[in-house]
């Protein structure tokens, strides 16, 4: 098992009488990405806040690289990269000001090849309110890195980018990962986190819900698996026969979809029943549920409890 | 460059790219001074006597008091302190720096005022230049201490405004500034002692201009001074990072106890 860099154990955090963070548990390694997910309010932002020196917890442990945020924060400084949901920069600082001006807070070089790969290369003497929401985002990013820290916290670092940001920050995370950075990440996209992350905690209402790595939490709770089929004559579509495992059928332009708790039986029962009415398959898709389906299912029922 | 001289760079050419500190530091003053050398001195020849001091007087309020807090308070609301404190700015660069690169551009205008007044406007010069730098550099720093502790007590723009006005105002019309001390009714000088610009004023003409003061010189330095190192301690003390996290170390109102060197001032003199 590699080293947990960062760890939080029974963490709770107050504003006044409304529990924020009710007393949560995990771990992030060293090269892994741990995806922080949850509806807005569920105590994402804070915990981050926390890990972060910024805000103090009201219980129990947390520890960056056995650093107590709360006490020790300015010995964190060049040891984390952070890029918040909510901060800013001075309006009439340049791009390349910025790179320097944090760079040598850190006690290191800029790293202009970063605004480069983040596509800011041609903004570099654009000062901070010149820039577009992403380039900003961006360039937040690149700050968040530039000192190269062992651990990474991004919150929504994807908000607002357009498609080849997002994808070029996805490359940049896969290879801090690869440089053995671990990156706390707290999202609400949950391709993003499907994609990019090793493991997740889903947090609603201050607790962690669910917890492990994205095709762990998928292959669980209520399982139904997508099964949909396409013949030649469509007999399906009128068809009222049961399958095993089915608890619904859906039909859907031309195709027959059945959601199934055990999806096996459910595909070679429906083969059978092609098979034996002298009907043609033209198309049939098994797939499981995505993180985004599991995560609504999670929040539902969280939220009706 | 070491991150000092990096930040106090950047803070110093924001201090002209800013269009309203531009105005805070260079045009209001200047053409603040133009107007009083070409207006004043032809309505009152006496001004002349008094022009360079107190337009110096006046540049390093108007870009301390009325210049500096704003900007301290749109950092904190736009969350670039957050920024900061995640990337190791210790509170001391924070508000020091910005306050450095103000005093410096005050500065600017004011060798600009000291060289230019006598030929110009036949301004009276200093008898002795080294106090009156001295006490020019002083006064900067109380001021921009005082811009300081405004800036970090205020809970936003618009306060600013209110705090610092509420020194400016005064200042202009019974702090020795327009008018001197001794044209101002006895009753009012215990108000004119609750202001800075008094003191600096005071000790300008005893000690660089050497003529005779209402209050003694020396104990309007040693007021401006205690003023300047208390404005800077509250300051930093009451310092917060962000407007959304209410963890501040003592209460604003705090900032009250920057009137204690002026009031001892009051009953020394």
């Amino acid at each position: 098992m590699r080293d947990a860099v960062l760890s939080i154990q029974d963490f709770r955090k107050k504003y006044g009488d409304f529990t924020a963070v009710a007393g949560i548990s995990f771990e992030v390694h060293s090269g892994e990405i741990f995806g922080l997910l949850g509806p807005n309010g569920a105590g994402k932002t804070s915990t981050l806040e926390c890990l972060e020196g910024i805000r103090k917890p009201e219980g129990g442990k947390l520890k960056v690289l056995d650093i107590d945020p709360s006490r020790d924060s300015r010995k964190l400084r060049n040891l984390i990269g952070v890029q918040l949901q909510t901060s800013s920069l001075p309006a009439n600082m340049t791009v390349d000001e910025a790179m320097k001006f944090f760079c040598a807070y850190h006690s290191v070089l800029p790293r202009y090849d970063l605004l480069d790969r983040m596509g800011l290369g041609e903004k570099r003497g654009s000062q901070y309110h010149e820039l577009s929401t992403g380039q900003q985002r961006r360039l937040a990013l690149a700050l968040a890195v530039a000192h190269r820290p062992p651990v990474v916290i991004l919150d929504e670092p994807t908000a607002g980018l357009d498609v080849a940001s997002r994808t070029e920050l996805h490359t940049l995370m896969q290879e801090l990962k690869n440089e053995n950075i671990a990156i706390l990440l707290a999202t609400h996209d949950m391709a993003e986190a499907e994609k990019m992350t090793d493991r997740v905690a889903i947090l609603l209402k201050g607790n962690i819900v669910a917890a492990g790595s994205p095709n762990e939490l998928t292959a669980t709770g209520s399982g139904f698996t997508k099964v949909s089929i396409r013949t030649e004559d469509s007999l399906l579509h009128k068809n009222g026969t049961t399958f095993p495992g089915v608890s619904q059928r859906v039909i859907k332009e031309e195709y027959a979809i059945y959601y199934s708790t055990d999806p096996a039986p459910t595909v070679t029962a429906l083969l059978d029943y092609v098979r034996q009415n002298n009907d043609r398959l033209i198309d049939l898709r098994v797939e499981r549920p995505s993180l985004e389906e599991r995560f609504l299912e999670i929040t539902q029922i969280g939220a009706q409890q | 460059m070491s991150a000092f001289t990096n930040h106090f760079s950047f803070e110093f050419k924001t201090g002209l790219r800013n269009p309203t500190l531009m105005l805070m530091n260079y045009l209001f003053p200047l053409g603040f001074y133009a107007m009083m050398g070409l207006v004043m001195v032809q309505i009152n020849p006496g001004f002349k006597d008094t022009l360079i001091p107190s337009i110096v007087i006046v540049s390093i309020m108007v870009s301390t008091l009325l210049g500096l807090p704003g900007p301290l308070v749109e950092s904190r609301e736009a969350g670039i302190y957050r920024s900061f404190k995640i990337n190791g700015v210790p509170v001391f660069s924070i508000l020091i720096i910005p306050c450095l690169s103000t005093i410096f551009h005050a500065l600017i205008v004011s060798v600009i005022i000291a060289v230019t007044a006598a030929p110009l406007f036949d301004g009276a010069v200093p008898v002795s230049w080294l106090n009156f730098a001295l006490i020019t550099l002083l006064s900067a720093f109380t001021f921009g201490g005082l811009g300081m502790l405004i800036g970090v007590v205020s809970t936003s723009s618009r306060s600013t405004v209110l705090w610092s006005q509420l020194i400016f105002l005064p200042s202009m019309l019974i702090g020795g500034v327009m008018m001197p001390l001794s044209f101002l009714p006895e009753s009012v000088l215990p108000i004119a002692g609750l202001l800075p610009s008094t003191y600096a004023m005071q000790a300008y003409q005893g000690l660089a201009y050497q003529v005779d003061t209402i209050y003694n010189p020396v104990v309007s330095v040693l007021v401006l001074a205690a003023l300047g190192i208390f404005s800077v301690f509250l300051a930093t003390y009451l310092f917060s990072w962000d407007s959304q996290n209410s963890t501040r170390r003592g209460h604003p109102l705090l900032a009250l106890l920057v009137l204690v060197p002026l009031i001892v001032g009051i009953l020394l003199i």
